[in-house]
């Protein structure tokens, strides 16, 4: 009886012992990822991007400072928070960057080609895109997570959204699911966040977009999603297009009611 | 270098005239500007030979708050304390990096003896953080193991 | 247009806690670029803080430091109104510098 006892208490123990080790590990990463964060270049990023918002372009000479983010034209505090959303103007659900170069193109005569040749900067310089959106995203700090669910179009995309993330196709049969989908996984030393589930998204979506410390460039969800595209071996998505707009809403409206942090910092 | 140094510097003459002036110490003498020897060092022992620091004795005075592991080695946050009393500068090293000597911060009247940084591994490694205070070199130690993140993208 | 350079100064007591976010590569001299050429040292060697005119932190750092650098320094028997500067200086000779004034 009293061996019984011992050996259980002894395999609770050792138990136990496994999963503290990797709690560890855990805690310590997260440790480093508050760390940076406290310690991030992102609001320098969200100078220039300010500076960029305010700067007259294009044909007809003029800033985004009118650009319409959902809010009213001009209106930023919050305006990332509530994004993907329907614009009626554009007769579309767009994420931040689609409406960024909507109004590049309606407010300063811009055409898509030119707005869209650097969308992807480097570290030496980001592009026009991530420092504005670093600025437009650092103006909802603390704002929680609401994008638009009411529209029949919104909910067509989050539909379609939800679609795409377990739909497997390109030359290696992946899905987003195929990492993102299973409890327990993860790459080298980073846990892979199940993404369909609110837990999971909403610390994900509280914190894009980021800096990468590994290769100091700064990355909107555009960005993100274009990656892991290349990693599953898809062919390129368009920038902007539909489909990245119904993904990113539908993780966007998984991760709602998180307070967005402002601009990340991460590995 | 602060004002009163560089004065002294333009009146005095000799290196001995200073040190018998007792305003400056040898290894001051050194560091006009950037420390080129100290920071092209490649072991440690020689970038603390370097620094005047050789010897310095262990204390727990020294607090150094640094993850135990960093995601990417690219950028380490290393925060460091010293409650050793009139501490006059932190100087930071990564012993395992192909120069030892990352940083030295000189706190003059006015500065608490209280520095965070950032900075870059190459490998994981002990980051070393020595205090110059009431005349001597005092060290702490802190393990730091770098690993790589993520799928690469 | 000159990189930004941002000081948070949070005034406690009378103590300040700064943050400093500067712009800068931090090459280490041993990165390629694209063409396979080594892209060559450029980093900020000299670092300097000051309150209102006087120098209270003088600091020496090398290419370890990573890009963009962020440091924090505690800055004793300052007030509201004192100015804060903290300017630096790189391997090239380029200099850059940012003001606050402690609120």
């Amino acid at each position: 009886m009293r061996l019984a006892r011992l050996s259980a208490a002894a395999a609770a123990l050792t138990s136990v012992g496994a999963i503290a080790l990797a709690q560890d590990t855990r805690k310590e990463i997260e440790k480093y990822q508050r760390m940076i964060s406290d310690a991030s270049p992102v609001e320098l990023f969200e100078l220039e991007g300010e500076a960029l918002w305010k700067k007259k372009q294009g044909p007809k000479n003029a800033s985004l400072e009118q650009c319409d983010l959902g809010l009213g034209a001009g209106v930023l505090k919050g305006a990332y928070a509530h994004l993907p959303r329907y614009f009626g103007d554009a007769d579309r659900v767009m994420d931040l960057e689609a409406r960024l170069l909507h109004c590049m193109i309606t407010l300063q005569g811009r055409t898509r080609d030119e707005a869209t040749k650097r969308v992807f900067g480097n570290e030496d310089k980001l592009s026009e895109m991530e420092y504005l959106s670093a600025y437009v995203a650092g103006q909802s700090r603390g704002v929680k997570m609401a994008p638009g669910m009411a529209h029949p179009k919104e909910q067509a995309a989050f539909e379609l959204g939800r679609k795409t993330f377990f739909y497997r196709a390109g030359a290696w049969d992946f899905s987003c699911a195929s990492c993102h989908g299973e409890e327990g996984k993860r790459i080298r030393m980073q846990d892979l966040p199940l993404l369909f589930k609110p837990e999971y998204a909403r610390p994900v979506v509280a914190t894009w977009p980021a800096y990468r410390v590994s290769n100091s460039q700064f990355k909107t969800m555009q960005w993100r999603l274009n990656n892991c595209y290349q990693q599953m071996r898809y062919p390129e998505p368009n920038y902007a297009s539909d489909l990245t707009v119904a993904l990113t809403l539908f993780l966007t409206a998984t991760g709602e009611g998180e307070p967005y942090r402002g601009p990340g910092t991460k590995r | 270098m602060n004002q009163s140094r560089r004065k002294v510097l333009q009146r005095a003459g000799t290196a001995g005239a200073l040190a018998a002036a007792g305003v400056l110490r040898p290894q001051d003498l050194l560091a006009a500007g950037w420390n080129k020897d100290a920071f092209g060092a490649k072991t440690l022992a020689d970038a603390l030979k370097n620094i005047g620091a050789a010897g310095a004795g262990d204390t727990k005075d020294i607090v150094i708050e640094a993850p135990q592991i960093a995601e990417n080695g690219a950028v380490v946050p290393v925060e460091v304390t010293s409650n050793l009393p009139d501490t006059k500068s932190i100087i930071v090293l990564v012993e395992k990096n192909p120069f030892p000597l990352v940083a030295k911060f000189d706190f003059l009247e006015g500065a608490a003896p209280f520095v965070k940084v950032n900075v870059k591994m190459g490998e994981s490694s002990n980051v070393r953080v020595l205090a110059e205070a009431g005349g001597r070199y005092y060290s702490a130690v802190k393990e730091v193991k770098v690993t790589i993140g993520g799928c690469g993208g | 247009m000159a990189d930004p350079m941002k000081i948070r100064a949070v005034l406690k007591g009378d103590t300040v806690d700064v943050r400093v976010l500067m712009n800068h590569p931090m090459e280490t001299g041993q990165r390629k670029d694209g063409g396979g050429n080594l892209i060559p040292l450029h980093f900020i060697q000299e670092i300097t803080v000051r309150l209102n005119g006087k120098t209270v932190i003088e600091s020496q750092i090398s290419q370890a430091v990573s890009r963009n650098p962020v440091f924090s320094f505690r800055v004793k028997g300052a007030k509201a109104g004192d100015k804060l500067q903290i300017s630096w200086l790189d391997n090239k000779g380029d200099r850059n510098s940012t003001e606050t004034v402690i609120g």
